[in-house]
């Protein structure tokens, strides 16, 4: 092993897991943005994309299928929240909203946790999520490569979308400012139910890799990720979609720098040095790294 | 070019209109009309519920009482998307364009409500040839632009939907003087375009060299009407905001 191929590896690993932060981020900020809502339930999204791998992954179907169509049911699941849950308190008070998140959150596990197991379940996965390649003396996960691709594609996407077409632009600017941009006769209920269709879909992308990772769904699978995206929001500036993709990608070589240089008998700590680095991130920048002067904007 | 037929037809009515926040009555039954093709003021000071008035109108704030229609249809209770897509486009009192889109971005979302790309482009290059700064500027960001052309902006966005009735709150509230003038001048040209517009102001004097016809608020309450002329020659009025209107008017035309 040479420092090049340590190099690479540790850039690879790094980017791979800091853009499935980034999505995970992105996701829960792109809700934010427009109802000033941490919406927690978002990692049940997560979850709900894993349930679907699992279930879809017993029917006959191609991977790449089930992966598409669990992507899909985030999404739908996403557009349901909405309009079931977070619709008729929309007028009240955010914490009000943030409560309705967490009763959403723990319902939702506790539904998959009676209807299908509270244990861990495995998933069909295809072959590649195993493989590695080795280039000269580097070793690198084919599934390091394709979270990578396919976060690039999808921040690409996101964004053309979001610059491109009338919806995109009406989200940005109702991130900015939400009675003005109705005052332009945007619909109100058409900006916030795309808003949770796009963290929807980011969630069940983060899924497929997510739980590839480790190839088991289980109620409460999508914890972890939901507090990664809010520990990397925040980072970033929970007001900006910029700073979340930047926040995930700060997470994701902080904790992957964390583990490759940390000494041994000190590894055990990486999570605890990581967050004592996001503390000091945020004494210096409260707002976040991207986040407006007023940490609002409105 | 004129942008719609000529004046004659009733086109927006607000009967009795009461609006209370907690305790205080904000609105005690306030009436006006505006006909087509009219530029109607609404002036008044600080607090006399000018403000409540075009919120009401435009659906951000909820009357106890009253009646507000627009062209023979009841706004009362509809969403402010919806009062939009009747007809109606606000100019709201400090600009709030978006500062983080350009200036071509914040022009298409005023056109938010139509489906006529063609029609679209027509208009972005009309208005950007009425506001040339807007056309110099149009890949940029809007919050790049100085306080008198985030006015400019703010105004042309809200032409984009092709309004029948422009609502002006306070366009000259926070401009040096000399960008005062301009945008008076600017209300001047959408007047020749046969613009209807409900003119809500401070700056009474510029005001009533525009207006066909004014409403003078106070507490809450409509305590005079007339054409400009008769707005003029009302004693009270002339004492109250043309007489010692000097101090009070450095006071409010401050640049935030």
């Amino acid at each position: 092993m040479t420092d090049f191929s340590d190099g690479i590896q540790f850039l690879i690993s790094s980017l791979s897991i800091g853009g499935l932060y980034a999505l995970m981020a992105l996701g829960l900020v792109i809700v934010y943005g427009i109802l000033r809502l941490v919406n927690f339930a978002y990692g049940e999204l997560i979850m709900i994309a894993g349930y679907s791998l699992l279930l879809l992954g017993d029917t006959p179907l191609p991977w790449l299928g089930v992966a598409i169509l669990s992507v899909i049911a985030a999404a739908i699941a996403g557009l349901l929240m909405e309009r079931v849950a977070f619709r008729p308190v929309r007028d009240s008070s955010p914490t009000t909203m943030l409560i309705t998140s967490f009763a959403v959150s723990t319902l939702l596990q506790s539904v998959a946790l009676l209807t299908i197991s509270p244990r861990p379940r495995p998933v069909r996965l295809p072959e590649f999520f195993v493989q590695s390649l080795t280039v000269g003396d580097v070793r690198i996960r084919v599934v390091d490569l394709i979270a990578l691709a396919v976060t690039i594609v999808a921040l690409v996407a996101l964004t053309i979308f979001l610059r491109r077409s009338l919806i995109g632009i009406a989200l940005r600017a109702a991130a900015d400012d939400f009675t003005m941009t109705r005052l332009l006769g945007v619909r109100a209920n058409l900006v916030i139910a795309a808003a949770f269709a796009i963290s929807g879909a980011l969630a069940g992308i983060v899924a497929l890799f997510w739980i590839g990772r480790s190839s088991l769904v289980e109620p409460a699978v999508g914890l972890q990720p939901v507090l990664i995206a809010f520990i990397a929001s925040v980072v970033g500036g929970l007001d900006s979609l910029r700073g979340a993709v930047l926040g995930g990608y700060v997470l994701g070589f902080l904790t992957i720098g964390l583990q490759t240089w940390l000494p041994r008998e000190l590894l055990d700590y990486r999570d605890a040095v990581t967050f004592g680095i996001v503390i000091v991130i945020l004494l210096v920048r409260p707002q976040g790294l991207l986040g407006g002067a007023a940490g609002g904007g409105r | 070019m004129r942008l719609i037929p000529p004046r004659g037809r009733f086109m927006l009515r607000v009967d009795d209109l009461h609006v209370r926040f907690g305790a205080i009555a904000a609105l005690r039954g306030v009436s006006l009309h505006i006909n087509q093709g009219e530029i109607v003021g609404l002036i008044g000071v600080n607090g006399a519920g000018k403000s409540t008035t075009i919120g009401s109108i435009i659906g951000i704030v909820r009357p106890s009482q009253g009646s507000i229609s627009f062209e023979n249809g009841s706004l009362l209770g509809l969403a402010p998307e919806a009062i939009i897509r009747r007809g109606i486009a606000p100019v709201m009192e400090g600009r709030r364009i978006f500062p983080a889109l350009t200036v071509g971005e914040n022009l298409r979302l005023g056109a938010a409500i139509r489906r006529d790309p063609a029609g679209i482009q027509e208009d972005l290059d009309r208005w950007c040839a009425f506001f040339p700064i807007l056309g110099e500027r149009y890949h940029q960001s809007a919050g790049n632009l100085s306080g008198g052309q985030q006015q400019m902006l703010a105004i042309g966005r809200a032409l984009m939907s092709r309004p029948r009735l422009l609502l002006l709150d306070e366009p000259s509230l926070g401009l040096a003087p000399k960008l005062v003038a301009e945008v008076f001048a600017l209300i001047g040209q959408l007047r020749e375009l046969g613009m209807t517009m409900l003119l809500v102001e401070q700056n009474v004097r510029m005001t009533l060299n525009m207006v066909d016809r004014a409403y003078l608020l106070n507490t809450g309450a409509v305590e005079f009407t007339g054409t400009a002329a008769e707005m003029r020659q009302h004693a009270d009025f002339e004492r109250a905001y043309l007489g010692g209107a000097g101090a009070a008017a450095a006071a409010t035309d401050a640049p935030r």
